[in-house]
């Protein structure tokens, strides 16, 4: 019972992480049409930025914070220099230039913070258990980021929905051409999507350094996850990106945990823990091949033609 | 007229170059560039086999390195396994790499464009993860194999020139392949379907097995290059699979030239030897590597056989 509880919201704070990395990239994607593979690498960005400034200030929330506009400024560097010379190429232009930025961003990390990875301490107060349920305690840091990525989740929402950056921001998405005949700065509003995924991914690389280590390639791996929640939950939909991470989460999460136990009842000791790592990894993936089986497009396409 | 003869005479002087690579190294006594040239021939044959669904299909698999990954354990695990010859090895891998491609081809060539990319890729990730899975073959760690396929006595891919021609050769033999691919009928149902898919299904091709033809066909030609792979390195690990391996091979295609019978193959010579330059030059050659293809994109249309030809034209 206890170990359920705890999966479970490991499954959902897993999950809600691989939201904010989705958010920025279906945004990203769904308005200026641009693949971003170099996503991974602004969420590793804001683990080593949070890193760094949270040992300078001595303070893990004020580094925090400044790893996010950190991220946000750097977004927006290398929007203006780099990405957006790549609007309106083939796909294939955007994979490949922004695979040079990959091995260009792991390379100026190993260059200077060295290869061996950081860690990001946290403060005393985020470590204590909380009593979620009678008996059953969970970290506190972890319930931190549930709450927060919920939040930020929730102010995406209303932002995209109810405010009129978002609108335009919606209108971006269905009609590019149309947006910028009427008027609007098509250039600024990109800078700025372009901005706002960036501090997204700064945001969950940040959150997610305590946990893990702080070490070079750690946003590729995740950005691999975050391409299969948004193949899934449809290019664009940022409501499609929230369930399918959520989805890809639990069942991850659920999978390493139960999945060897379950397989040891059926097959032998032996044959189990051989097929369990890989059957347990296997098992998103084969989540997107029976979606793109029934549904090509994704759970929930954001525009239907 | 002009500008065929520039992309032409560098190709020919680059063929030329790599038929008489073993006399050069045998005559100077120079044992690393061969070695270096036998790597930079099989990956240049797996370039050319993604630039055949990449250049003429317009599939832009991101996932091509998974081949060279099941290439290569196919004969490491027969090889742990204790079959030795070369005869069994090399068509396990073979008719692996093609049975993986018609399973992901099948539920990949469901959907189009920037999805067709990213599920190649996951694909290819999800192959990494099982390699890095397989406790009894090293997992993470990597397979070690200890005795090179046996052709007996056929030929010794022990022997470094005798491997290296071998693998000339297998390259060569592919690009043979691929051209007669690319003139026959099903090529040019292939290309008109990169073309325009609708228009061809409107005449009447069944677009989606056509494509998946040449999908395994494709894959099925990269397995023989992770074969030659693992028989070169005498080692096989997940990370010939990992995705930035796919991504060097698309470099190499669009470096050369995507959708030329040689371009690939030029991509290979030239991003290899740019890698080697620039790692004896300074330990972080990707600081140099990342912004050059940036550059490459932004501004090298057509690859360098596109290049050449606009430099002849010019």
């Amino acid at each position: 019972m206890l170990l359920v509880v705890e999966q479970f919201l490991n499954g959902l704070q897993f999950g809600l992480l691989l939201f904010l990395l989705a958010a920025g990239l279906t945004l990203v994607f769904g308005i200026m049409d641009l693949v971003n593979l170099a996503h991974g690498s602004l969420y590793m960005m804001g683990a080593y930025f949070a890193a760094t400034f949270a040992a300078w200030t001595g303070s893990f929330l004020l580094g925090a914070l400044m790893a996010l506009g950190a991220t946000l400024v750097l977004g927006i560097v290398l929007e203006v220099t780099a990405l957006r010379h790549l609007y309106g190429r083939d796909h294939l232009d955007h994979v490949l230039a922004t695979f040079g930025l990959i091995l260009f961003f792991n390379e100026a990390v190993r260059l200077i913070w060295g290869p061996a990875g950081l860690a990001l301490p946290l403060p005393a107060w985020l470590t204590v258990p909380v009593p979620i349920l009678p008996g059953i305690h969970y970290p506190a840091y972890r319930l931190a980021i549930i709450a927060v990525a919920l939040l930020v989740a929730l102010l995406l929402y209303l932002g995209v929905m109810r405010t009129r950056i978002g609108m335009l921001i919606r209108a971006g998405a269905s009609n590019r051409e149309m947006i910028g005949a009427l008027g609007i700065n098509i250039k600024l509003l990109y800078t700025l999507v372009f901005g706002l995924g960036a501090a997204l991914a700064g945001l969950a690389g940040l959150m997610q350094a305590p946990i893990l280590t702080v070490q070079i390639g750690m946003g590729e791996n995740i950005l691999i996850l975050a391409f299969v929640i948004i193949v899934i939950g449809g290019i664009g939909s940022i409501r499609g990106a929230f369930l399918a991470a959520i989805f890809v989460g639990m069942i991850d999460t659920l999978g390493r945990a139960f999945l060897p136990n379950l397989l040891r009842q059926v097959l032998s000791g032996a044959a189990a823990s051989t097929a369990a790592p890989a059957l347990s990894s296997m098992l998103i993936y084969l989540l997107m091949a029976i979606v793109l089986v029934v549904r090509p497009e994704g759970l929930f396409p954001a525009t239907r033609r | 007229m002009k500008s065929l003869s520039a992309s032409k005479a560098v190709t020919a002087l680059m063929l030329v170059g790599l038929v008489l690579l073993p006399l050069y190294s045998s005559l100077s006594g120079n044992i690393f560039i061969l070695t270096l040239f036998t790597r930079i021939i099989i990956l240049a044959l797996a370039a050319a086999s993604l630039n055949l669904i990449m250049g003429f299909g317009g599939m832009m698999s991101f996932g091509h390195a998974a081949y060279l990954g099941i290439g290569g354990y196919a004969v490491g695990m027969l090889a742990q396994e204790g079959v030795g010859s070369g005869f069994v090895q090399f068509p396990v891998a073979l008719a692996a790499s093609a049975i993986y491609a018609l399973v992901i081809g099948a539920l990949s060539l469901r959907t189009r464009g920037v999805y067709f990319i990213m599920i190649t890729l996951a694909f290819a990730q999800m192959a990494y993860y099982v390699a890095s899975g397989l406790a009894r073959y090293g997992g993470d760690d990597g397979l070690t194999i200890y005795k090179r396929s046996d052709f007996s006595g056929l030929i010794d891919l022990s022997n470094r020139t005798q491997f290296y021609y071998l693998c000339l050769a297998c390259l060569f033999g592919v690009i043979f392949l691929i051209w007669r691919i690319v003139n026959s009928r099903f090529g040019l149902v292939v290309q008109g379907l990169r073309s325009n898919e609708q228009r061809m299904q409107a005449i009447g091709f069944p677009a989606k097995r056509y494509q998946l033809v040449c999908f395994v066909i494709s894959g099925t030609m990269c397995g023989l290059a992770g074969a030659l792979l693992a028989n070169n390195t005498d080692f096989v690990s997940p990370a010939v699979m990992y995705w930035t391996r796919s991504g060097d091979l698309m470099v190499m295609v669009i470096l050369g030239g995507m959708g030329t019978l040689f371009g690939p193959v030029m991509g290979a010579v030239v991003f290899l030897l740019l890698e080697e330059f620039l790692s004896q030059i300074t330990e972080y050659w990707a600081l140099i590597m990342g912004p050059l293809l940036l550059l490459i994109v932004l501004f090298g249309r057509g690859g360098i056989m596109g290049v050449l030809g606009r430099a002849g034209r010019g």
